[in-house]
């Protein structure tokens, strides 16, 4: 509910903004609203759409496996860590536009390349976030499970996956929103298609209700992804624990 | 090594135990400690606090292979502990805390484990639900749960008040004695001792070792008061003792 009225509010300050401004560069929500749906009505919105999710869906997913696997074995074994840290940070520090550069010029313009640019981009804000969550695992309960003999699967599922759920969640809520803005420079760069292209197709012809156009239904998206898998999950798995009265 | 036909038992020999501390010190934490139980005994640890007691349950749950000796526990073992703390896991119901660590019990024996120790009630409840007393009955629950040939017991009733802990020794006595395991109980509580105990171990001070065995050879039911006294005096005379 809250929610809904502040979105509300932004729409009408937006309204407000729009009837001072020069339309051009700040057009009203209607108009807006009118280049969203020709666009939708040639159908050239939801195939953007389509493509840039599924390109968003797919380095996600891509940097989430292999950075949670990267942060669990370094945050069990020193070794590891002490060896992978300065790349780590290395790939931490290094601009997002640099990433994507190299690999275009590298791999070559193509979907690899751009995948493979915006999964290297999360992948290190991943690891650090679930190497902290494995330093922080309770090594009673892992003492526990060793006592009572766990399998390796029982343990990983009913012993360490819980602890690791909200750094999961977090990296995921940050990730999704890093990935989606990455995802739209490297199809602004070298990518014939999806909503990073089509912005820049709006932003050469200087057409501010096209580029709002493409632009708004993504986040809109995002806040509905948001809103109705990530909450609801933590939700779930913190259901154990005991509510303030 | 125990031979074909050998009597179920545990042995533990611990020639040194020690510990490095930050500053690169070597502290020994037991030394030359040996002590030995049959089959469906309780043996007792007694000793100052501080003396390793912990240190030595942990060596026997095969949690600390870092020593000098040998413990030979049951064949075929299936170890149960109660640590200290519950040590359940927060994010599984009383039952699955129960199930995942006895997955082949069967409904029967769930529900005359959870009637047995007054859990009945609180089978879905989470442990952060759950009152410290139902809490370390849980983790008493899923030590028996796994049909244990060896029970280790870190002082499973410290820090609850005094009716509850008598409650509870009574029930932890009624199960102990329906099974035929071997049971070892880390406790400052003299009573306690007599009370479970078919043979107390007194330890010394660090390093530890065993000074003496005390059998309890008369039926805890059956003991007079005098005679609980008697061991409790052997046990306080030893305690002085430089």
């Amino acid at each position: 509910m809250t929610r809904l009225i502040s979105l509300v509010a932004l729409f009408a300050l937006w309204q407000i903004a729009a009837h001072f401004a020069n339309p051009r560069l700040l057009p009203a929500p209607m108009a807006v609203l009118a280049a969203m749906r020709s666009e939708a009505a040639s159908g050239a919105l939801f195939q953007a759409l389509g493509v840039t999710l599924a390109r968003v869906a797919a380095a996600f997913l891509l940097a989430m496996a292999v950075g949670s696997a990267i942060g669990y074995a370094m945050g069990r074994n020193a070794l590891i860590d002490r060896a992978a840290d300065t790349w780590v940070i290395v790939l931490l520090n290094l601009p997002a536009l640099v990433i994507i550069v190299l690999a275009y010029i590298w791999v070559g313009l193509n979907e690899a390349a751009a995948i493979g640019a915006v999964a290297l981009n999360k992948l290190p804000v991943t690891v650090v976030t679930i190497r902290e969550g494995v330093r922080a695992l309770d090594t009673r309960l892992d003492e526990m499970a060793h006592v009572f003999s766990f399998s390796p699967l029982k343990r990983l599922a009913h012993v360490v996956a819980p602890q690791l759920a909200p750094y999961f969640a977090a990296a995921t809520r940050a990730g999704l929103s890093l990935v989606w803005k990455i995802v739209l420079v490297v199809e602004l760069m070298g990518r014939p298609n999806g909503v990073g292209f089509e912005i820049n197709t709006a932003f050469q012809l200087f057409d501010v209700p096209l580029l709002l156009a493409y632009a708004l239904p993504f986040t809109a998206i995002m806040l509905v992804i948001e809103t109705f898998a990530v909450q609801p999950f933590e939700r779930h798995v913190s259901r154990w624990r005991p509510r303030a009265a | 090594m125990s031979r074909v036909g050998d009597r179920v038992r545990l042995e533990a020999r611990v020639a040194r135990k020690s510990f490095r501390t930050a500053s690169g010190q070597s502290v020994s934490v037991l030394a030359n400690l040996s002590f030995a139980l049959e089959e469906g005994e309780t043996g007792a640890l007694i000793g100052p606090s501080g003396c390793g007691k912990s240190t030595l349950m942990r060596i026997l749950a095969g949690l600390d292979r870092d020593f000098e000796g040998s413990v030979h526990l049951p064949i075929h073992g299936r170890v149960g502990m109660v640590f200290q703390e519950p040590r359940l896991l927060p994010w599984r119901s009383v039952e699955d805390n129960v199930r995942l660590a006895a997955p082949n019990i069967s409904e029967t024996e769930v529900a005359a484990l959870f009637a047995a120790l007054g859990l009945s009630d609180h089978r879905t409840h989470f442990p952060g639900e759950l009152s410290v007393g139902l809490a370390r009955r849980t983790a008493l629950a899923r030590a028996f749960a796994v049909r244990p040939t060896l029970l280790l017991l870190d002082e499973p009733f410290v820090s609850l008040d005094a009716p509850l802990a008598r409650q509870l020794q009574r029930d932890l006595a009624r199960l102990v004695e329906s099974r035929g395991m071997i049971t070892v109980l880390v406790t400052h509580d003299l009573d306690e001792a007599i009370a479970l105990a078919d043979r107390i171990f007194v330890l010394s001070a660090r390093p530890a070792h065993v000074v003496d065995e005390i059998r309890v050879t008369t039926p805890r039911a059956a003991m007079s008061d005098k005679e609980r006294k008697t061991i409790a005096g052997r046990i306080e005379a030893l305690r002085d003792a430089p």
